[in-house]
């Protein structure tokens, strides 16, 4: 009964701020542009069955000569196995999207109720959870990234695992900040002086104040995740070879430039960088949006 | 005094602090009979805040209530389970915060906090009949019950003030605690809400306990005047004796720093110093540094409460037993 009516508050705070969006100036079309470029990437990939000229695997070996530099029937050229470029950057996305969905839905679901109860409990148990997160964000991220997903074999899930490992602690601590001067304002102490149970003021008071906050951490995350994706296939801890993904190319590509074949690199790190750039460009602005007060 | 409504009894709060035990409130006892307003007058840090809040066992931690009882209708709320606690806050005693700009929660609609409060203590009443209970309330406050659908920022501090007064008279309780309700609005609001809460309290016949730092304001709303100095009662007694025959120098000292519009040139007198800081109170009288009556007993020990007329309670060696005993 709760739920919905938050949920429903929170749409009807979404929908009317993207119309105003215009009228914010510079920033309200960063926020468009984020998400024009995250949407048309994400429709690319769910498309790339249909759309892409050639298969990306390893059944559309040969389709041309293999390093063809970019012409009319190759607009991105071939690599070194023949295969159509152009095929493989628009099928590329989709294991970075499902990686970076998966390991943002995973922090979500940890370090946003460890954030919450660890600062609302206090005390020993605060301090234990903090400990633990500080000294797993004292490691340089894509370093334990590598390092977990060595042990855990390749796939997306352990991808998205491992990556998540490294991004908990953001989550945690800005829902911990958070809620430590959430919990102090009058508001609450109103809401424990008409006899609300913790578990209310927990779930409606606090949490639905944090929620801004956290929805920017994870566009940013996103981000991140992507480039930490990116770089675990770049490092041959990602999927299968046969696989279309922008981080395998970088690395196949990589090792082909010095014949001169730039496009092999070049066309999925644009890719990459693009995803990245939109996924921030939102965080900026959602940030924004989700504030009530900016809506007025 | 004891009246049947509410009986605070020898009530002692402490925070209990890394420096060391702070005693907030110190043996403090006081009664309230229904419909009575009852004006609780001290300096910032004289423990008025936190008396208002060990009413109903909010007292932030590290702040405990060591002793005394808490009587409402002959039951001791200091004794409740959690449970049964939370059903008296909000709907047996109510609060008004000081700060209305904070005291709602900003994501949230202005009818939401009623629902809530409403569904919280009544869970038998549906959404729309509490939604129509808070157009009502809204109403009954000066407020137009369209605004229902706006969000806290979308309201003056005023008419945030106003909304705070109809949560606190929803559930028509016995009690309602001001806690300085004014104290961050200009003169002109200020007036008008302590009107409307004159006003409320008068047509739901309830109690109303008026924390303020303003001795003019207490004077003019309130039946008894409870003057808090340190964490102690140094005077606790009704309206006219506080006007005609103030007793305790700190009382004294507060009614002479209100001007007076009749004296057209006249210097108001302050009371010099501070108060005490309560981690190392002085030893005896916890006034006497700032007292120009101060002897040499007040140094020494500590004035009990005496009751030096009818209805007239002193903290203060000048007078009864205690100053016979002195000479």
């Amino acid at each position: 009964m709760s739920k919905p009516a938050v949920k429903r508050n929170m749409l009807s705070r979404i929908i009317p701020a993207i119309g105003s969006l215009k009228e914010r100036g510079l920033s309200g079309w960063l926020v468009i542009l984020g998400a024009a470029i995250v949407t048309s990437i994400i429709l690319m990939t769910l498309l790339a069955p249909w759309i892409s000229p050639f298969d990306p695997t390893t059944k559309g070996i040969n389709v041309g000569a293999p390093l063809t530099p970019p012409n009319s029937k190759f607009p991105f050229g071939t690599n070194d196995l023949g295969q159509d470029m152009l095929s493989r950057v628009i099928s590329g996305g989709g294991i970075m999207l499902q990686v970076a969905f998966l390991s943002v839905a995973i922090c979500l679901a940890i370090g946003v109720p460890l954030g919450l109860f660890s600062s609302y409990i206090d005390g020993m148990f605060d301090r234990s959870i903090c400990l633990i997160m500080d000294s797993i964000y004292a490691f340089p991220g894509l370093i334990l990234a590598i390092a977990i997903a060595a042990m855990l074999g390749r796939g997306v899930v352990n991808m998205a695992l491992s990556i998540a490992v490294v991004y908990v602690p953001s989550y945690f601590r800005v829902v911990r900040s958070q809620v430590l001067s959430i919990k102090e304002m009058p508001y609450v102490e109103a809401a424990r002086s008409i006899g609300a149970k913790s578990r209310t003021i927990l779930f409606k008071y606090i949490l639905p104040n944090v929620v801004p906050s956290i929805v920017v951490v994870a566009t940013v995350n996103f981000a991140d995740a992507i480039l930490t994706a990116a770089g675990l296939t770049f490092v041959g801890l990602g999927v299968e070879v046969d696989v279309p993904d922008w981080g395998w190319d970088l690395t196949n590509g990589r090792r082909l430039l010095p014949s001169g074949a730039w496009w092999v690199i070049t066309f999925p790190g644009i890719f990459i960088i693009l995803l990245a750039l939109g996924f921030t460009l939102m965080g900026e602005g959602l940030s924004e949006i989700l504030n009530p007060k900016v809506g007025e | 005094m004891q009246k049947q409504l509410l009986a605070v009894e020898n009530l002692t709060v402490e925070y209990w602090t890394r420096k060391g035990k702070v005693r907030a409130v110190d043996d403090v006892s006081f009664s309230l009979g229904k419909a009575e307003t009852l004006g609780i007058v001290g300096e910032s840090g004289s423990g008025k805040s936190t008396l208002g809040l060990s009413l109903i066992r909010l007292v932030p931690p590290p702040g405990r209530i060591v002793k005394g009882h808490v009587w409402l209708k002959g039951k001791d709320i200091l004794k409740l389970r959690e449970d049964e606690i939370r059903n008296i806050r909000g709907r047996r005693i109510s609060f008004v915060f000081q700060d209305p700009m904070t005291s709602l929660n900003p994501i949230k609609k202005i009818g939401e906090h009623f629902i809530e409060l409403i569904q919280t203590h009544e869970p038998n009443v549906s959404r729309e009949e509490a939604r129509k209970r808070a157009e009502k309330l809204l109403n009954d406050v000066g407020i137009q019950p369209e605004r229902i659908d706006d969000y806290p920022h979308q309201l003056s501090g005023g008419m945030r003030q106003r909304v705070m007064i109809a949560l606190a008279i929803a559930l028509n309780p016995y009690i309602v605690v001001a806690d300085e309700p004014t104290t961050a609005l200009d003169v002109i609001v200020q007036a008008k809400i302590l009107d409307l809460l004159k006003d409320v309290q008068n047509a739901y016949a309830m109690a109303l306990i008026f924390i303020t730092h303003d001795l003019s304001i207490a004077i003019e709303r309130c039946n008894e005047i409870l003057v808090m100095y340190a964490g102690q009662i140094v005077e606790y007694t009704n309206i006219k004796e506080i006007c005609k025959n103030p007793q305790h120098p700190y009382t004294q000292g507060l009614l002479k720093s209100i001007p007076n519009i009749e004296l057209a040139e006249q210097k108001l007198e302050g009371i010099p110093g501070s108060p005490p800081d309560l981690l190392n109170p002085p030893k005896g009288c916890r006034f006497w540094p700032r007292c120009s009556y101060a002897m040499e007993k007040c140094r020494k020990a500590e004035p009990r409460l005496i009751e030096t007329l009818t209805d007239h309670l002193v903290r203060c060696f000048l007078y009864g037993e205690a100053r016979d005993e002195s000479n």
